[in-house]
Order: C-alpha cells, then sequence, then structure tokens
C-alpha cells in the first residue's frame, strides 16, 4: 500500500467511533457569493456586510454583534482611530491625510528617513511619488532581477487590501500597487498607505473579505509592525530580518466619493 | 447561641469529611460541625462514608477507584446537601466520578444526580446559606492560599475571601503569586520531591514575605506541604484550614 | 512528479517500506533520556537556568493574560478553535483528501509520509535533485521533531536555522527548550558569548565589539542570516495551519526570517504534521485570533504569510507538502487522548506551568516539553520508555495548563489518563500492591476505623511533636516537616459525641 493509502486508512479506522457526517461538505468549495457557506456564524454575519455600504463600518457590527448601529458615523470613526492606535502601538509610524495630501506625506517620510533609493511597484499611483526629492532614485518592480539588487534598495511604497483596526494589522494581497513578496521584504523600509474604506474592524472580517478565490488565490502577507523579537529574556527587539521601519499612511475616503466606493468595496483586495 | 439554633431549622446536611481529614486533621470536620450548626444546620455524619478515591485516581488506578465512587454514592445519594471541607476532593467527586463511572451506565446515572449536590464548604455557605458574615473572630494577620483545586477545579473563586473579610479583628493580607501551585499534588509530593519542594519554597517564601502569623487555605493537604516547609525553617508560621477560622469565635478560638 | 525515482518510491511508499510502526519511534537525540525526576533534579541545579525561566516565563505569562482579557468573550473564541480542530480531526481523512486536492490544483507537490524517516527521505530527495549544498529553515516542531537537520547533514546538505532563538541553540550545540522561545534557558550574556564563538565557522562573523544588548545581538543574527537568505535556493518550513478547502498554508512568525525562507528560495519544502488541517478558510479567523494572544502575547504576531501552492511570478516556483503522520494516528485513535492534536503549538501551557518554570524543557526528553509534552509524548511514542513512563507524573494537577489552552485540551484528564495506562502496562509493583492495599482498606468504614487506630496509636507516641524524619518517607521529610496524627480521629469523635448510630 502506497503512504497515502496507509495513512488515510490509518486515520479511517482511527475515528471509526465517530459517526457525525463531515461539517461542510468537503467536494465544493464555493466562494462567489456565500462566503457562509461553511455554516459558521460569523462567516454568514459578514457575509451580508460585504454587500452592505461602508462596507467595513457595518462588518465591525457583523463581527461584534452588536448589529447596524456601529455601522455608521462614530463607529466607523471609532474603528479608524482603533486602527491608528494600535498600529502605532507595534512602534510604527502613523501619518493620517487626505488623497491630496499623500504625495507630500510620502516625500517628507522617504526623506526625514534619509532614504535614496525607492523599489515601486508595478500599478502604484504614478501621482503618489510626483513629489519625491532628487536624491531618492526609483527602481520599477519589473527591473529588478534579483535579491541582491534589492537589498541595495532602500525603501518601498506600497498600497493595502485591508486593514484590521483591532489588531492593528495591515494585509497585503501582493496585487497591483502592493508588489510581489519580496519587495516588502527585503527593503529596510515599508511605507504602507492604506485606504480608509479598506479598515475593518477584527480579524474575523478581514478574514471573510481575504478568501481565496478558486483557481486564482493570492498570497497574503499580514503585518502588524516592523520586524520583531523577543527570543532574548522575552525583551522585544524591533526589527531583524524584515523591514525595521514600518509607516502606514491613512488615506482619508473622499467624502463626495464614499458612497460610490463603499458599493465598490467588496471587491477590493481581488 | 439559642437552643432553637443549635437545634436547628436550616438545611439538613451531610458533611462529607474526607478521610485525610477524617484521619489527621480531625479539627476541621469538627471546626465545619460547630460552624454549620451554629448557623442553624442539622449536620449528618453518615458513618458508613470512606474517601473519594482521588488519590487512587490520580496514580493511575481508576479501577480500583469504582467501589469508593459506588459507596459514595449510597452513602451521600438521600442528601440535598453534601459539604466537605477540602475544595480537592469536592473536585474529585464533581470532576473525577462522572469520568469513572464512565463505564458503568447506571453508576453513571447515579453520579450524574449527586455530584452537583457536593459542594465546598464556601460554596455552601455563600451560594445556599446565602451568607458571608459567619459571626467568626479571629484577630490575627492572615493571609489565603486559594489552592488549585479549589481555584482552577470547582471554581470557588473569591468566596473564601468573601468569607476572610467578614471575619471580625482580622487583617486579611494579599499573598503574591496566590494562584500558582503550592507543590503538593498528591503522589506528585513524593514522586517528584524535587520540584515539589522547589514549589513549596517559593510558596513558603511568599507567605513570609506578608509578614503572616495564619496560612488559611481551603485544603488541609496543601496546608500540610507548605506547613511542613515552613515549619522546617522554623519560621513560626500556623497553618489553618478555612474551617477553623471561620468557626473561631471569641468563647472558642481557634 | 519528481526527476529522482528513489524519491517516487518515498512517494508512493510501498515495497521497500519497512513495517509502519503504530507509534513514533523516539529520535536518537532522546533514546535512553532518564525518568522526570531524575532529568528534573539535574536542572533544578542550575540557578542561572531557573532564574533565566522565571523571568521569561512570568513575562509571557502576564502579557498573555494582559491581551486576553482585551478580548470580549475569549471563552467563546476558545469553543470556536476547539470546535474546528475536532471537526478537521474527527473526519481526518476527508480533510487530508480535500487538502492534497486543493494543493495539487494550485500547482504544488503533495507528499505522504508514514514515519520519520520516510520524511526525511522525501526531503533529502528534493534537495538532492537541486544540488544544493545548504538550504535555509523557518522553526519549524515538526522538523524537529522527525531531526531532520541531522538527516540533511547525513546526506551533505547544511541546514541554517533562521528562527534568531533557533539560531542561538544551534551556534551553541544546544537543545531546544521551550516550543515558541527554544532559547529561554539563555540569557544575554550566554547568547552574545556563543555568537561570538561560533558565527565566524559557518558563516558571517559576529562583529567584533558584539555587546550583549538584545538590539545589537538581534542586529549580528541579520548580519549573519542575511547572506544565508540573498543565496539560498531551497527553503524549509512547517506550517500552523493547512486549509483543507483553499489548499492554503499558513506560517506564523515574527522576526521575517520566515517570510525570507518562504518567498525568496526558488524551492520550498513545507513538513506538515496531519493534523495541521482546517476545514475551512473561515476557521482561519478564530486560529488567528487565538494563537497570537496565546503564544507571543500579542494582539498580533509581526508577521503571517499564507500561501496556496504556487503564486506565478511570486515567491518559489516549485512547492513541496510533506504530509506526515509518525504516531499521530495512533493519538488519533484514542477517544480521550485525541483531543492532544488540537495543539497548535502556542506554549501558553509551558508558560503558566509550575514545573516547567523550575525545571525548563530538556527534562521532558523531546521537542514538546511542558504540560502538553507530558501528554503527547507518551501518546505518540507510546510508554515503553523511563521518560515516558515518567512523564504524565510530571506535573501537579494544578490545572493552569488547561485554563491556558486556546483551544481546550484538559491536559490534566489526560494525564490522569495516561497515568492509567502505565499502571495498566506496567502490571505488578510494589506501588501497584500498595494501592491496591489502600482501596481494600478505604472500600469499608470498619476497615478505615481500623487503620485509623493505627495513626492514633503513632499521635500518641509522637504526642503532637513535629516529625523530621520517618524512616521510607525520606521523600517527603527530606526538606518537609510531616504532621504528627491526632490521638482521635474525626469519626471516634462524632460516635463519642453522637452515639454510633448512623445517620
Amino acid at each position: 500500500m502506497s503512504a497515502r493509502d496507509e495513512i488515510l486508512s490509518r486515520v479511517r479506522d482511527a475515528v471509526a467511533d465517530v459517526t457525525t457526517p463531515p461539517r461542510a461538505s468537503t467536494g465544493t468549495t464555493s466562494t462567489e457569493g456565500a462566503p457562509g457557506s461553511a455554516g459558521s456564524a460569523s462567516a454568514a454575519g459578514s457575509a451580508s456586510s460585504a454587500s452592505s455600504a461602508g462596507s467595513a463600518g457595518s462588518g465591525d457590527g457583523a463581527g461584534s454583534g452588536d448589529g447596524a448601529a456601529r455601522g455608521e458615523g462614530s463607529a466607523r470613526d471609532e474603528t479608524l482611530d482603533l486602527f491608528a492606535e494600535n498600529v502605532a502601538d507595534y512602534r510604527a509610524t502613523v501619518v493620517r491625510a487626505t488623497g491630496e495630501e499623500v504625495p507630500g506625506v510620502l516625500a517628507d517620510v522617504l526623506s526625514d528617513l534619509g532614504c535614496r533609493s525607492l523599489v515601486v511597484p508595478s500599478g502604484l499611483d504614478p501621482a503618489w511619488l510626483g513629489r519625491l526629492p532628487d536624491m531618492v532614485a526609483t527602481l520599477p518592480e519589473s527591473e529588478v532581477t534579483s535579491h541582491r539588487q534589492l537589498d541595495a534598495v532602500d525603501a518601498v511604497v506600497t498600497t493595502a487590501s485591508v486593514g484590521i483596526a483591532v489588531t492593528g494589522t495591515i494585509v497585503l494581497d501582493h496585487a497591483a500597487g502592493q508588489g510581489r513578496r519580496e519587495l516588502t521584504l527585503v527593503p529596510d523600509t515599508h511605507v504602507c498607505v492604506v485606504a480608509e474604506r479598506d479598515v475593518v474592524h477584527d480579524v474575523s472580517d478581514a478574514v471573510t473579505r481575504l478568501r481565496p478565490s478558486p483557481g486564482s488565490a493570492r498570497p497574503l502577507t499580514w503585518i502588524s509592525g516592523p520586524s520583531a523579537t523577543s527570543d532574548i529574556e522575552l525583551q522585544r527587539v524591533e526589527g531583524v530580518h524584515g523591514p525595521r521601519t514600518l509607516v502606514v499612511v491613512i488615506v482619508a475616503d473622499p467624502a463626495a466619493a464614499q458612497v460610490a466606493d463603499a458599493v465598490d468595496a467588496p471587491g477590493r483586495g481581488h | 447561641m439559642s437552643p432553637a439554633a443549635r437545634r436547628g431549622d436550616g438545611p439538613r446536611v451531610a458533611l462529607f469529611a474526607t478521610c485525610f481529614n477524617d484521619t489527621m486533621w480531625p479539627g476541621t470536620p469538627k471546626a465545619t460541625v460547630r460552624l454549620l450548626e451554629r448557623l442553624g444546620c442539622r449536620v449528618e455524619f453518615p458513618l458508613q462514608q470512606t474517601c473519594c478515591g482521588q488519590m487512587l485516581t490520580n496514580t493511575g488506578y481508576a479501577a480500583e477507584a469504582v467501589p469508593l465512587v459506588r459507596r459514595f454514592v449510597d452513602v451521600f445519594g438521600d442528601y440535598d446537601h453534601v459539604v466537605a471541607p477540602s475544595g480537592s476532593c469536592v473536585g474529585s467527586v464533581r470532576e473525577q466520578h462522572p469520568m469513572i463511572a464512565k463505564d458503568d451506565a447506571a453508576l453513571s446515572s447515579r453520579v450524574a444526580e449527586v455530584a452537583p449536590r457536593v459542594l465546598e464548604l464556601s460554596e455552601f455557605l455563600v451560594d445556599v446559606l446565602g451568607v458571608t458574615d459567619v459571626g467568626a473572630y479571629f484577630p490575627h494577620r492572615v493571609t489565603y492560599h486559594p489552592t488549585c483545586h479549589s481555584l482552577r477545579m470547582i471554581r470557588v473563586a473569591d468566596r473564601p475571601l468573601q468569607l476572610l473579610r467578614a471575619v471580625r479583628g482580622i487583617d486579611l493580607v494579599e499573598l503574591a503569586g496566590a494562584e500558582e501551585c503550592c507543590g503538593f499534588g498528591g503522589t506528585f509530593a513524593v514522586k517528584n520531591a524535587d520540584v515539589s519542594i522547589a514549589m513549596g519554597s517559593d510558596k513558603a517564601r511568599n507567605v513570609l514575605d506578608t509578614g503572616a502569623e495564619v496560612l488559611v487555605a481551603g485544603d488541609n493537604s496543601c496546608l500540610a506541604h507548605i506547613g511542613g516547609v515552613l515549619g522546617r525553617q522554623r519560621s513560626g508560621v500556623r497553618t489553618l484550614h478555612l474551617a477553623e477560622i471561620l468557626a473561631s469565635t471569641e468563647e472558642h478560638p481557634a | 512528479m519528481s526527476p529522482d525515482p528513489a524519491h517516487d518510491r518515498a512517494v508512493d511508499g510501498g515495497a521497500g517500506h519497512a513495517a509502519y510502526p503504530p507509534v513514533q519511534v523516539t529520535s536518537p537525540t532522546f533514546v535512553g533520556m532518564p525518568k522526570f525526576p531524575k532529568a528534573a533534579r539535574a536542572e533544578l541545579a542550575n540557578a542561572q537556568q531557573r532564574r533565566n525561566l522565571r523571568h521569561a516565563t512570568h513575562t509571557i505569562r502576564d502579557k498573555r493574560a494582559h491581551v486576553v482579557a482585551e478580548v470580549d468573550d475569549w471563552e467563546a473564541l476558545r469553543v470556536k478553535g476547539a470546535d474546528a480542530k475536532d471537526e478537521a480531526l474527527t473526519h481526518l481523512a476527508d480533510y487530508l483528501e480535500r487538502l492534497e486536492e486543493s494543493l495539487t490544483a494550485n500547482g504544488a507537490v503533495v507528499h505522504w509520509a508514514r514515519d520519520a524517516a520516510e520524511a526525511n527521505r522525501i526531503v533529502v530527495d528534493i534537495v538532492r535533485a537541486k544540488e544544493v549544498d545548504e538550504v535555509v529553515k523557518v522553526k519549524s516542531m515538526v522538523t524537529q521533531e522527525i531531526e531532520l537537520n541531522e538527516a540533511l547533514e547525513a546526506a551533505g546538505v547544511s541546514a541554517w536555522e533562521t528562527d534568531l532563538a533557533e539560531l542561538i541553540v544551534q551556534l551553541g550545540h544546544d537543545r531546544p527548550s521551550h516550543i515558541l522561545v527554544p532559547a529561554i534557558h539563555r540569557n544575554r550574556k550566554e547568547i552574545r558569548d556563543i555568537f561570538v564563538r561560533e558565527m565566524g565557522a559557518v558563516g558571517r562573523p559576529a562583529p567584533e565589539d558584539l555587546t550583549d544588548d538584545p538590539a545589537r545581538l538581534a542586529e549580528a543574527a541579520r548580519l549573519h542570516l542575511r547572506e544565508k537568505f540573498m543565496r539560498a535556493k531551497v527553503g524549509i518550513s512547517g506550517a500552523n495551519f493547512a486549509v483543507a478547502d483553499t489548499g492554503t498554508l499558513v506560517v506564523v512568525e515574527s522576526e521575517g526570517n520566515g517570510r525570507m525562507c518562504l518567498t525568496l528560495p526558488e524551492t520550498l519544502i513545507s513538513v506538515v504534521g496531519i493534523e495541521k488541517v482546517l476545514p475551512t478558510w473561515d476557521d482561519l479567523s478564530a486560529m488567528l485570533q487565538l494563537l497570537p494572544r496565546s503564544s507571543t502575547g500579542e494582539r498580533m504576531n509581526p508577521y503571517t504569510t499564507m500561501w496556496t501552492g504556487v503564486h506565478e511570478g511570486d515567491g518559489p516556483q516549485e512547492v513541496h507538502v510533506v504530509l506526515l503522520d509518525n504516531g499521530r494516528s495512533h493519538v488519533l485513535a484514542d477517544r480521550v487522548g485525541r483531543q492532544a492534536l488540537r495543539c497548535i503549538r502556542c506554549s501558553a501551557c509551558l508558560n503558566v506551568c509550575p514545573v516547567y518554570e523550575r525545571t525548563g524543557g530538556h527534562a521532558y526528553g523531546s521537542v514538546y516539553p511542558g504540560p502538553i509534552g507530558a501528554v503527547l509524548n507518551p501518546q505518540l511514542r507510546g510508554t515503553a520508555s523511563d521518560i515516558d513512563r515518567s512523564l504524565p507524573y510530571a506535573s501537579s494537577l494544578c490545572g493552569a495548563c488547561f485554563d491556558a489552552c486556546p483551544v481546550r485540551i484538559n491536559i490534566p484528564e489526560l494525564l490522569v489518563e495516561l497515568r492509567g495506562k502505565v499502571v495498566e502496562e506496567s502490571g505488578p509493583t510494589a506501588e501497584s500492591a500498595a494501592m491496591k492495599a489502600a482501596a481494600w482498606v478505604l472500600s469499608d468504614p470498619r476497615r478505615l476505623a481500623t487503620a485509623q487506630k493505627a495513626a492514633t496509636i503513632a499521635g500518641r507516641l509522637t504526642g503532637g511533636r513535629t516529625i523530621r524524619s520517618v524512616p521510607g518517607l525520606g521523600a517527603w521529610t527530606n526538606a518537609r516537616d510531616l504532621p504528627s496524627p491526632p490521638t482521635e480521629t474525626f469519626r471516634q469523635w462524632w460516635v463519642r459525641e453522637h452515639g454510633n448510630e448512623d445517620a
């Protein structure tokens, strides 16, 4: 018998006492329109939130079970403030800005950090880098051909798919504007621009939004603060192998566009 | 104490003394009787009782404990309230008896009826009698060690502290690292004597640091272990069971 | 599937494979380990280590308590986590097949290994086919369990551990002593000395002016390992979770060494215990909340990488997954014991354990120390050895581990259950004779009363004096006084006061 067959047969024999059928049908997995198909309460709750206005805001309501009340206005602001607070709590730098301010903020941040070179992911809004000082050399992602080449670059600027307020996490799915994974790993500074509309309340909201599409799954990188270790006497040290400096720029949703964007929100990130 | 109260018009209670208390620390069940009668209970001590079987179960002899479980439900089956001055033995009855009886359907259902009616002293006082001030007097500096089985198996929470705080004259001081195990652990104390003593020594140091005259707990086995270490160090700290402090009055001091 | 015919044989197993043992074969490192009390005595004598451990375990313990208290309904999350694992475990074959299907559909190559030897052979064959003499590794318990580094070394391949603590252990020719913080038994000064002494022999030397400042030590590790990351062609990892319905593997880490190993090499090999499978993507929700808070005491760990087979143009373009049994199916067959397979290796139980805090991890004789090790090892490996027979007793049953466990493994219940197994397999001993005698006495109140008379006679003889030494009770009386028995038992007093009538 092959190892596979032998292991599967052992495992079947081991649970011969179990008579309940598997929870979900293991043969079919449908993502389209049915994130709740696994039958878990949170998935079902979030499924409705993902299709309602202000996705992240009502997502938080679904996650914490207190319904629509948290979906609007002040609760939304609380989620965004919590996100900013928790990202900063990891000793990442947090900047809040409007869309128009982004080019100036990026220019300031990169020059303050003394960055001389920047790798630019394909698909990043070129206008964002319009005000960089001349001393910062830019390298398009497509021209990076080796890890060592990337190792010589100081910084990277990307967007993110999702921000999670409760944990202060940003999640990259490495689609356009986020670069392939090594871009946000090898350079020592990562500046990440997160749109407010992509900030959800908690981990279950994020998991629901990030479910991989069959056949075109994306890699995901969840980032909560800069690289860190507590391996020496449990004393936290920021910066081991990943970027030692993380700057998160939270960009306010344009007021007029908020409703329209929210309608599009479920599709974002994929 | 009025004769009426002494005769008792309160609930009928079976005392499960536990074999260790019965044999080694009779002062504790005596204090329990005195306390419960003072609060109006009609206390009975079914003489056919022996032991919950915990030592056997925890050492790997659960099969040998089956007759003890059977005896336990036979002896205590007719009582609405069974009270024991031991968090550990109550834990054994409530948490382990169902496990030991699981292969015997009839015994299993008896256990399911009886076990939930078995309460540790502080649970009975606070939850059934609804008292925290039991009229005790104990003018000494005291620190309380919540034993593991009281805390994490039957979850008495802060009931013993509620009772102690209401004792007149007491100076109750907080014990550092109170929730950490003292290292007794039944046969662990001899099978892993070195680790057990290391744990007991740390606990004893925390007790000494409080400056308390008396260490109180809901289990005499743990007190014997910590007291054994304190005694070897000739520390002068006394150990007393919770029941004995709660039973203590000006006329009958503990 | 594989360019190497030997490798195909390994994948398909069969003819050439030795009998598939029901339990895990104890790895060479731990063969002949003394029983726990003896090993513990040696560890207790190491005062420096005890200070290091106390400081470290209390620090994480407090951090964990703080972030767990932040969560509104932690208990509901624990139940959800336990349910997800139970669902996977009780229908494991279905979910493993589903996982294989998803992985294959996404371009990964799936291998199956019955035991450590088979898993090591599979990995070594893949590495050999790549014609490399080194690999970079993400910290992984399962590759320690199978002693993969030793197998690679025997094949002439250097396996570089890249987690800081694993690096400290590897450079120090030491053994890990904790699941999460393998070098928990070392302090900063010891670590500095190891770096200065050892780094140069295997790569970039430590800076000459290295101090014992943790930030400087981390910087030294960064510099030492970066050249290895840059040139590595093969990365090896485990996985924290393997999601059946999507084929996604998840690695949770802090330092970024994991991301380096999972992203930069051309080939990635992940060895995954079969109990790591989760039924569906949505199950990650509970797990990603439970694990970081229980493990490092953070709201979220710095980095989590999720990959689903091969991602075109991003990361390794050859992805292998080795699904490993190695005794797990044996554990699964025990109705009570199978809950231990829920373990997500967070190490919360180690950090709250009063025994672990004092002995450290080495005394447990396995890569899985602490309370979870005490229940997992005797189930995975059986109870034939001194160490495995003694592990179920390496606990005072204080219950702190159960309270801390994010997936509600009832470790005290399992310990008691396993003690029963050890007793059953040991046959008649002095202890079993004593216990049977005790059971005989305790099963009858008259016999108990008779036995109690002996105690009260001893009580009258000692007259309430403190007992400092009793022959045969040295284990107790070496450091503890023994209470003097009373002159009258409670039962005797009751009968004297209330008469002989039973209630």
